[in-house]
């Protein structure tokens, strides 16, 4: 008589697809990776073993790469705290109203499903120099200097997060107003009882209630922007600057990752800074889940 | 006194809706800036003050667009290779999901979390050596490259797998008497049930494909096998100056997915939070 089998062996046909796919496309390049950290690699000939020579050369000899990791934090520093408090601000101004919430999050949502690098081209365009840009050109009316924001080595990173903080809004103001709409009125309705004007019931209703939506934004978020990369290759191309534009200013890491590995093919050399970054985002990521656990 | 409180209720209101308001014009006016500035003649577009109409409007950059660059066969190609991932993702993931979710088998937990993991690697780590298995598979500048290691995105076997979950065994149980396979279960049962979240992860494979940008720029060459967004990278690297055609192709880029984006605003604005659930 047959014994029946307490598992199914069909199972392992049904994930092998996945499974082989997985393994061909992440699961070996996650170690290669790692081992090519370790070579010299210019895809024509065969890597060559040089220990921890990348690794050095990039944290003690290498400056553009410090460049780059200054400019990705100072990114990241603006981007993240800007933005989200921004789209948490609009939430709760959002969720006070008793209709046309719909239309507000479906404009405000447009640029999360276009594509990052056709929202990059428009804003080079309104950052345009001298007095074609619409920006420079509402600068001129506020009374202000226009600047020359893509060729000008203090703007470019400010205009490449200015750019990313609009593109952001919407994802996280539509993430903040189903939490917020999940608050009870009653607190609401408790702090008003208490004097609490509407700053008053942000702070001590809205921002407490809504932490766990808000650490997990904040976690996705300063993930993200660390790896931003799709603007700044637009922003700081086209010109003859390289990839990081006038003088580095707007070198992310990611992006001189693209040019080490992809322009220059050291793809030795871009295999060390792609596990600098998954290092620096693994780091970021534990101390933003330890953030969750102690509440 | 009853008026006042009325009155100032709907000042309130007013002052919410201005606010959000501003802050919607500002969301709109960079695409109503591209719109006007891809249909405007060069005489127009750098002008001071910069004009918020079109006097004379002109199709030129998007003739320039299809003529000097292989537009028309970029759309193509995106529709193609979004496509095709999307379908393949819809049958591989849901049939993997269900594997996870309802049979049982050695190492099944163990090869779940390998999955889960790697949603977590940041994909610059796979970037490099990718391109090296795909030129050593003789993949570079072909549709395999940009098609095949985008067909069973461990994302989606995780929605599909959480899904299923919620699936009572029950009527997998009944299936199995009335004697259906595995297979069968999966066909009849699990699918049809299955399909709102086979919506979303549709929408999002073939947006996530369709915007898709580094990849596509690392693993092909020929101006042929561009896919669109790379087509906004060849304008702003060659023709920097001529911004009412990059506005165009900004365009060609944008407008299909808005339009399917207002068709299905309301399964995109929930299909966020189900695409993010992680952990």
């Amino acid at each position: 008589m047959r014994r029946q089998l307490d598992w199914h062996p069909i199972a392992f046909v049904f994930i092998a697809p996945a499974l082989l796919l997985f393994l061909i496309f992440i699961f070996v390049p996650l170690f290669a990776s790692l081992y090519l950290s370790f070579t010299q690699y210019n895809v024509l000939h065969p890597p060559q073993w040089v220990g921890l020579e990348n690794f050095r050369q990039l944290l003690f000899h290498d400056p553009r790469f410090w460049k780059a990791f200054r400019n990705t934090v100072c990114y990241v520093v603006g981007v993240v705290p800007i933005g989200i408090s921004t789209a948490l601000l609009l939430a709760a101004a959002l969720e006070e109203l008793a209709r046309g919430k719909q239309l507000f999050k479906v404009l405000y949502f447009i640029p999360t499903v276009t594509s990052v690098v056709a929202i990059a081209a428009v804003w080079k365009w309104l950052f345009a120099g001298e007095k074609f840009g619409l920006i420079n050109y509402g600068l001129i009316q506020l009374g202000l200097k226009p600047v020359d924001w893509l060729l000008s080595p203090t703007w470019i990173l400010p205009a490449i997060m200015i750019m990313s903080i609009w593109a952001g809004l919407g994802y996280n103001l539509v993430f903040f107003s189903a939490g917020i709409s999940t608050i009870p009125q009653t607190l609401y309705e408790a702090a008003k009882v208490d004097g609490a004007n509407w700053w008053g019931r942000f702070w001590n209703v809205t921002v407490p209630m809504l932490r766990p939506t808000l650490v997990f934004v904040v976690v996705m978020a300063v993930i993200n922007s660390f790896q931003v990369f799709d603007q700044v290759y637009i922003m700081t191309g086209g010109t003859s600057e390289g990839t990081g534009g006038v003088l580095d200013s707007g070198l992310t890491l990611v992006s001189y990752l693209y040019e080490q590995g992809f322009v220059r093919f050291r793809m030795g050399y871009a295999s060390a800074i792609a596990y600098l970054i998954f290092g620096c985002v693994f780091g970021l990521t534990l101390v933003n889940i330890r953030m969750l656990r102690s509440k | 006194m009853n008026a006042n409180v009325g009155w100032r209720i709907n000042w309130r209101t007013l002052l919410i809706v201005a606010i959000l308001s501003v802050g919607a014009l500002l969301m709109v006016l960079p695409y109503y800036w591209m719109v006007i500035s891809s249909l405007k003649p060069p005489e127009e577009l750098y002008t001071y003050p910069p004009r918020f109409t079109v006097l004379k409007p002109t199709f030129a950059p998007y003739r320039e667009l299809f003529t000097m660059l292989p537009m028309a066969r970029s759309l193509l190609n995106s529709v193609f290779v979004a496509s095709s991932v999307t379908l393949s993702n819809m049958f591989l993931c849901s049939l993997a999901g269900y594997a996870f979710a309802k049979l049982r088998f050695p190492g099944r937990d163990a090869i779940f979390v390998a999955l889960i993991s790697a949603m977590m690697i940041p994909w610059q780590v796979f970037l490099i050596p990718g391109f090296v298995i795909v030129k050593n598979l003789g993949w570079l500048n072909t549709y395999w490259a940009l098609i095949i290691p985008n067909l069973a995105m461990p994302f989606g076997i995780f929605m599909c797998r959480q899904y299923i979950m919620s699936i009572p065994d029950g009527l997998i149980e009944a299936a199995r008497i009335d004697g259906y396979n595995e297979f069968g279960i999966y066909w009849r049962v699990i699918l049809p049930l299955v399909t709102p979240a086979l919506a979303t992860l549709a929408i999002f494979t073939f947006l996530s494909q369709w915007n898709s940008f580094v990849w596509p720029l690392i693993v092909t060459q020929s101006s042929q096998m561009r896919t669109v967004p790379l087509i906004i990278a060849v304008l702003n690297g060659q023709f920097g100056a001529n911004f009412a055609m990059i506005m165009a192709g900004a365009l060609v880029v944008t407008l299909p997915m808005l339009l399917v984006f207002l068709a299905f605003q309301r399964q995109f604005i929930k299909g966020v939070f189900l695409t993010t659930i992680r952990e």
